[in-house]
């Protein structure tokens, strides 16, 4: 894993607007997320908070701003006033060194547990493949599923599935990390094992992007937390400030149901 | 111990008595019927150019499948594109392939010579023998309907691969190999298959431009000695054992397919 230099900004956001054909759904977005930084997004479904994710490594195009992570610009290249949009080699390039982690898992059915994790390293990156193939069983072991390499996807259980998901993007060494909502698919007994996963994450200083509704990780694993609504980040700062203390209606308004809707 | 009996089904009983009664006064009265020459069909089974037509067939039928498969692969990926061109390009192509007789894209293609007499510094007749436009008819037509049906393997697979794969830094041509069409293949293994037991037989079609095939060999001959029905039969025999080869290697993969757990979507 990449030291940490705390302080850099490893994402920067600057006015990011998105919108599908007929909807306006990101209404600029400025945001920053130091190197080492835990992020945690929250927000109602439909928020925009996906959609922005999806934007940091450009699977969705932007309308207007500009996104920088590790102090590249993602996606275009910037000559004067213009914005040229990159050769989809360098997008690539630019997205293996961002992990994500999906909702649905989205692990390849058809390649076992190992052959997941080693996939990307082998063909991306054109990595040996004696090193990838022990690499992976380091990463399955970290997430406690050393025994499980040889399986299929099917044979496992969401936790399960979720943490290979992990593992396989951690094994591209990526700088940042993404995750939308990695526990929402999870029967509430197996949510306890894929969040302790990150937190070890964030023990090792990687710099972390979560969209959660888990508040309880929100609460002690973020450095910061961002409430978002309608496209926009209506306010952020620290956990305990946010959570707590919320200065906006809607940021209580949104605590109150969350909160309300678990006890 | 208790026995299990299982339900009486007395109609499905006297339904297959039936068909196996008329089944088997068919093959009498084709086997005692006067104009047919047993003697012939065995005399020409395994005769040589017989044999030679059927390993046409079975090359050209490879040839146009392999041909169709690329070709579909690339006109469903263009079908799928961003860009509205190749979308439309790739529709085009389709509409018109599938549009008009496979007989009539032979005729064409064998006849290519009264349109244009030369391609670049070659005599077209030279390029395109019976062989080689049969080859191109019927490949390009294939990847017609290949199209589609590889345009609906790629469409069953859920977009989350996709997303996955780009995420970890994959190329769409990289994710399209290693990890959508592996997983397209399910689906398009069955309809694929019957596709190719069409080609099979759509081989037969390229006669009208002596393609060279097993009906060509067979007609040549029974033009000769006039023993039609015998050489169709001779034909019939052979179309009917490659067919079912076919089948048979169509069920095995789809067997193998079932079993590697593709396609099980990685969900909750
Ligand atoms: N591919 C798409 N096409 C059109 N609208 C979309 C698409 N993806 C998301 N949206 C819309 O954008 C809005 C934000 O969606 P999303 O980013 O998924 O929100 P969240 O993740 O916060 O629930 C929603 O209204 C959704 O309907
Ligand atoms: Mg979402």
């Amino acid at each position: 894993m990449r030291p940490p230099e705390p302080g850099r900004p490893m994402l920067r956001a600057q006015d990011v607007h998105k919108r599908y054909r007929h909807e306006e759904v990101l209404k600029g977005i400025d945001l920053e997320v130091a190197s080492g930084e835990v992020l945690c997004l929250i927000g109602p479904s439909g928020s925009g908070k996906s959609t922005f994710l999806r934007c940091i490594n450009h699977l969705e195009r932007i309308d207007a701003g500009r996104l920088y992570v590790d102090g590249a610009l993602v996606g275009y290249r910037e000559r004067g006033d213009c914005l040229y949009e990159m050769h989809p080699r360098d997008i690539c390039r630019q997205r293996a060194d961002i992990g994500m982690v999906f909702q649905r898992f989205n692990l390849f059915p058809h390649l076992t547990v190992l052959q997941n994790v080693i996939e990307a390293p082998l063909k991306v990156r054109r990595e040996a493949k004696a090193e990838a193939v022990e690499r992976a069983r380091a990463l399955l072991a970290r997430v406690g599923l050393a025994d499980k390499a040889d399986a299929y996807p099917s044979r496992l259980s969401g936790g399960q599935q979720q943490r290979v998901a992990i593992a396989r993007a951690l094994a591209m060494r990526p700088k940042l990390m993404l995750f939308d909502e990695p526990t929402s698919a999870l029967d509430p007994e197996l949510v306890g094992e894929v969040l302790s996963v990150m937190r070890g994450l964030t023990e090792d200083g990687m710099t972390m992007i979560v969209v959660t509704h888990e508040m309880a990780f929100a609460r002690d694993a973020a450095d910061t937390v961002a409430f978002m609504d309608a496209g926009v980040i209506v306010e952020s700062g620290p956990p305990e400030e946010i959570l707590s203390h919320p200065r906006h209606e809607r940021t209580r308004g949104f605590l109150a149901r969350v909160i309300g809707a678990r006890a | 111990m208790t026995r299990v009996v299982p339900l009486r089904r007395p109609w499905l009983w006297l339904g297959s008595a039936v068909v196996a009664i008329a089944a088997a006064l068919l093959a009498l009265s084709i086997y005692r019927n006067p104009n047919i020459q047993h003697g012939v069909i065995l005399q020409y089974q395994f005769a040589p150019a017989i044999l030679a037509g059927l390993r046409t067939t079975v090359v050209l039928a490879l040839l146009a499948a392999l041909i169709g498969t690329l070709l579909g692969v690339l006109l469903a990926v263009m079908r799928l594109s961003a860009s509205p061109v190749l979308r439309l390009a790739s529709g085009f192509y389709t509409w018109l392939l599938r549009g008009t007789p496979l007989l009539v894209q032979i005729l064409i293609w064998g006849n290519l010579a009264l349109l244009f007499e030369h391609i670049g510094p070659f005599r077209t007749n030279d390029l395109l023998t019976p062989f080689v436009a049969s080859v191109i008819a019927l490949g390009l037509n294939e990847g017609a309907y290949m199209a589609e049906i590889v345009r609906a393997g790629i469409i069953a697979v859920d977009r989350g691969q996709n997303d996955a794969a780009l995420a970890l830094g994959m190329s769409h041509p990289l994710a399209l190999r290693r990890i959508i069409l592996p997983q397209a293949l399910r689906v398009i293994m069955p309809p694929a298959g019957n596709q190719f037991i069409s080609l099979l037989k759509a081989t037969s079609l390229v006669s009208v431009i002596a393609g060279g095939d097993m009906l060509t060999a067979a007609q040549n001959i029974s033009s000769a000695n006039l023993h039609t029905i015998e050489l169709m039969l001779v034909a019939t025999f052979w179309y009917l054992v490659l067919t079912t080869i076919a089948s048979l290697g169509q069920h095995y993969i789809e067997r193998r397919l079932g079993k590697s757990g593709v396609g099980i979507h990685a969900t909750s």
